[in-house]
């Protein structure tokens, strides 16, 4: 391991790190605009100049790697100086237009001036102006602030993949752009406004809503896909104002999808702010009251049996804990948490997490995916799959219709009967898997949303145990969910009890009046329509299909507006936070099924959200450790048998709108409406 | 979830499909065997030269699309490389393209004369193009002959040792029709000293130097 000396202290750093990353280690830190940890070294800021000795110059000591011996000045008169004539250099084309930036208060080069600047300008020249580009509905762009640091150029082509920025023309005539002016599409772009380090790339949707140190900042959890990203949403007077990414090395990293930044103004739109009865067939107002007085007597003789419960994608663990509990205290065992019908059980919870963990995959050394698109379905697992790929020494092949997903895949095949051949060994991909050391595949819901999806399940655990992807500390076995509440309603164990029904059955039940009311927890994305005949209570906090079936409606809270569980799809049980209060006479999930059961004279018991908890730990363990992805032990689960030959479909139609949230959100629908045009475009239909 | 071969919109339509001819199908095939395997886009710059010759000086959109698919490169890696080089255009140019070096050594040398010449001979200014498609007038950086400062480039060939007379004589001779002939135009031989050799003019024998 090299030594160096850095600022008179000598330090002992890995070797083949690069001198400001062993400043960092030494608790220096150096000025930098173009380098980023998670991004090639590109060097051309020049910001990071250090005094290196025997070096007549300045060195730039973002790529520069280390030697033994090196003695390293980082706050000499050379490297000071140098700083200085660089920075004077960056601001000579940079507008002196901080007051009118949305970047100010938490621009780089703001905070940087403030140490390096020159309080004059010795430049007189007429500083030049750059047209602006489409980055799309999302991103602003500013381009005469562009200092070209690139660091949006190496996102988009290394984290992103999608390769249509460059830096163009040279010299004073440099320009960030796309070959071809056209909306960059990807659905990590947002990312860029985090790394662009001054305000050339801002946030479209935020544009001139909130200067940055007048917000609170609240750290959460997404809970719009099953990933569970890390987030801090930040807000002022109520109102979420803007979702940012937070460093979770095991899940997101530093970044988040589109959908995650963006859908928040969806929590400002079609809110169900106060308590609704239906009567003579119409929603009219009501208080808490009177809703809960609807319920009950409509509850009062029902049975158990006449009554079920449905959980949405959006349900917190706490919810939906004490729905399931109120639900066995009326005495009924028909709920469930799997609208969309997938053939998972709740028994072994090796059969449906993401065993591999997302950091895992970067250990993996072949994949296969069955029925997934995680490009769409879970952005930044797709990531995590293309940080592998770009590694090198990672083969992957998909199951399933013709997708592009950033890096080489090969299409094995469209369905069953070619995961039935890998699964006999037949197939080549087989032999790939058998050959590697650390092999993984991803079955989504694309495969197991169908009738026989415990069978594809079971062919998918044959794959998985036949091709040694189970063995000591590794485990290459995973689900893919899409919804934030699949892996925790599991774990709750919200799915049909001893002879209960499943949604399919329930609804069907219901169709033919073999139900007296039907709770829906957030439930949009079933057929409403045979709901039509039955009771139906609508707890959520968005006017979306649901509220409209219902009969009476209790306003809940919306993920950033309580605290709250939510398990990902590895099995990561994280505490989302209250951010904003819910708007109105709307509530905690939680409280008002604990309100409404004391109602209904079953009270549950539970007074505060530390005994529920505490009840979550009785029902399940993995509540003890949140933020913990613990290993589950290998089972059997799914359900040998022939397959269905259709082929697999991917489940989503739009990623930019998959629940109450985003489908209320005006950017969504922009990002839907640019989607579009440009799958028109690629097949030649629209100019 | 947009491919990498949507086709190009400006300029698309105008300037029509674009692919190499036989000749240069093979050319290209041999430029691209100059470099490792898998380092096929080395010989972009190669390539887009050849495209550009093959279309009269010029690289429509279709022809850097065609370059990139050819190479396997994303078209912005390409068109990177095609805005970076002042050698490559992406605008229609004349047949004659006069490249006027104005950096410190030319310009020191007289390169202020030069480029009026070529104005008043031409009749257009710079980034100019005569309307009979003759001649592109443009100002470069250093073309590398400062020894035999100031010089123009026209098309392939280095002219040098210039001054305002002997470009626009140049220049007439080339609206004539005729080829001048390249290099100095003093009639100095390469870069051999204007007033004969100055150094190692002693016979061996002569021990130490006198002087420059």
């Amino acid at each position: 391991m090299p030594k160096l000396t850095i600022d008179g202290v000598e330090v002992e750093v890995e070797p083949g790190i690069t001198v400001l990353q062993a400043c960092e280690t030494a608790g220096v830190e150096i000025p930098r605009f173009c380098y980023h940890e998670r991004l090639s070294i590109a060097g051309n800021c020049r910001m990071c100049l250090v005094e290196m000795e025997k070096s007549p110059k300045p060195i730039a000591s973002c790529a520069m790697p280390v030697a033994e011996g090196m003695v390293i000045r980082t706050d000499s008169e050379m490297a000071v100086k140098a700083r200085r004539g660089v920075m004077e250099f960056l601001l000579i084309n940079h507008p002196l237009d901080c007051p009118i930036c949305d970047q100010g208060g938490e621009c780089d080069l703001q905070d940087q001036a403030l140490f390096y600047g020159f309080d004059r300008t010795r430049f007189e020249e007429a500083k030049r102006s750059v047209k602006e580009k489409d980055f799309g509905p999302l991103i602003q762009t500013f381009m005469t602030r562009c200092i070209h640091c690139t660091r949006c150029v190496r996102f988009a082509t290394e984290i992103a993949g999608v390769e249509e920025l460059g830096l163009t023309g040279r010299g004073e005539d440099v320009e960030i752009g796309t070959y071809i002016e056209k909306a960059l599409v990807s659905e990590l772009s947002g990312n860029m406004i985090d790394l662009c380090p001054v305000g050339a790339l801002t946030s479209k949707p935020y544009a001139f809503t909130a200067r940055s140190w007048e917000l609170t900042k609240t750290e959460s959890i997404d809970a719009l896909d099953a990933v569970g990203s890390a987030i801090r949403v930040d807000s002022r007077g109520g109102e979420v104002m803007r979702v940012l990414p937070r460093l979770n090395e095991a899940v997101n990293e530093e970044w988040i999808s589109d959908k995650t930044r963006f859908a928040y103004d969806g929590l400002r739109r079609q809110r169900l702010d106060r308590p609704y009865v239906r009567r003579d067939g119409k929603l009219e107002e009501a208080s808490w009251d009177q809703a809960f007085a609807a319920i009950a007597g409509q509850l009062e003789d029902a049975p158990g049996r006449r009554i079920a419960a449905i959980a949405g994608d959006l349900a917190d663990c706490e919810s939906m804990l004490a729905l399931k509990d109120l639900m066995a205290a009326l005495g009924s065992v028909h709920t469930d948490c799997r609208q969309d019908g997938a053939r998972i059980e709740a028994g072994e919870r090796a059969g449906y997490i993401f065993n591999t963990t997302i950091a895992g995959i970067e250990r993996a050394d072949a994949c296969l995916l069955i029925g997934t698109d995680p490009r769409f379905e879970a952005p930044l697992i797709n990531a995590r799959l293309r940080k592998r790929y770009l590694a090198g020494g990672f083969s992957v092949g998909f199951v399933g219709p013709e997708v592009d997903l950033t890096y080489r895949a090969e299409p094995l095949g469209a369905g069953p009967k070619t995961l039935g051949e890998i699964a006999a060994g037949e197939h080549p991909f087989a032999a790939v898997l058998d050959d590697a050391a650390h092999p993984m595949l991803i079955v989504g819901q694309g495969a197991l949303a169908r009738p026989d999806g415990a069978r594809v399940l079971a062919t998918a655990r044959r794959i998985a145990e036949e091709t040694g992807m189970i063995g000591d500390g590794w485990n290459g076995f995973n689900v893919l969910h899409l919804a934030a509440a699949r892996v925790g309603g599991l774990d709750i164990g919200f799915v049909p009890g001893e002879g209960g029904l499943d949604v399919a059955a329930i609804l069907e039940a219901a169709g033919s009046g073999g139900l007296d009311a039907v709770y829906l927890l957030g439930a949009d994305e079933i057929d409403m329509a045979a709901l039509a005949d039955t009771f139906v209570i609508y707890q959520g906090h968005h006017g979306d299909a649901g509220a409209e079936a219902a009969d009476v409606i209790l306003p809940g809270a919306a993920y950033t507006e309580k605290d709250a569980t939510y398990v990902n799809t590895e099995g990561r049980a994280q505490h989302g936070r209250l951010a904003v209060f819910p708007p109105g006479e709307a509530r905690e999930d939680w409280k008002i099924i604990r309100a409404l059961s004391g109602v209904l004279g079953r009270t549950l018991p539970y007074d505060d959200i530390g005994a529920l908890r505490a009840r979550m730990i009785e029902v399940n363990r993995i509540f003890a450790a949140p933020d913990e992805a613990r290993p589950a032990e290998w089972g059997a689960f799914g359900t040998p048998g022939p397959m269905d030959p259709a082929p697999f479909a991917y489940p989503l139609e739009n990623f930019y709108m998959t629940d109450p949230i985003t489908r209320a959100s005006m950017t969504m629908a922009e990002c839907t409406a640019l989607a579009r045009s440009a799958n028109k475009d690629k097949t030649g239909t629209d100019g | 979830m947009s491919g990498p071969t949507n086709p190009p919109a400006n300029g698309a339509d105008e300037a029509g499909p674009f692919a190499f001819t036989k000749a240069n199908l093979a050319l290209a095939d041999e430029i691209i065997g100059r470099y490792p395997e898998d380092r096929e886009a080395s010989a972009v710059m190669g390539l887009l030269d050849l495209a550009q010759r093959q279309n009269d000086g010029w690289l429509p959109p279709p022809a850097v699309a065609y370059v990139a698919e050819y190479l396997h490169m994303p078209q912005i890696r390409v068109y990177e490389v095609v805005t970076f080089y002042s050698m490559f255009n992406l605008k229609p140019v004349g047949r004659n393209q006069v490249r006027v070096c104005t950096t410190t050594p030319c310009w020191l040398r007289g390169s202020a004369a030069v480029l009026d010449a070529c104005r008043e001979t031409l009749g257009i200014d710079l980034n100019e193009t005569t309307e009979d498609g003759e001649f592109t007038l443009t100002e470069v950086e250093c073309l590398g002959a400062c020894v035999n400062a100031p010089m123009i480039q026209i098309n392939d060939d280095y002219f040098e040792d210039l001054d305002g007379a002997r470009t626009k004589a140049l220049l007439d001779l080339l609206k004539k029709g005729d080829k001048p002939k390249p290099g100095s135009q003093t009639g100095r031989q390469c870069s051999a000293p204007l007033k004969g050799f100055a150094t190692m003019i002693s016979s061996a024998k002569t021990k130490g130097t006198e002087g420059d």
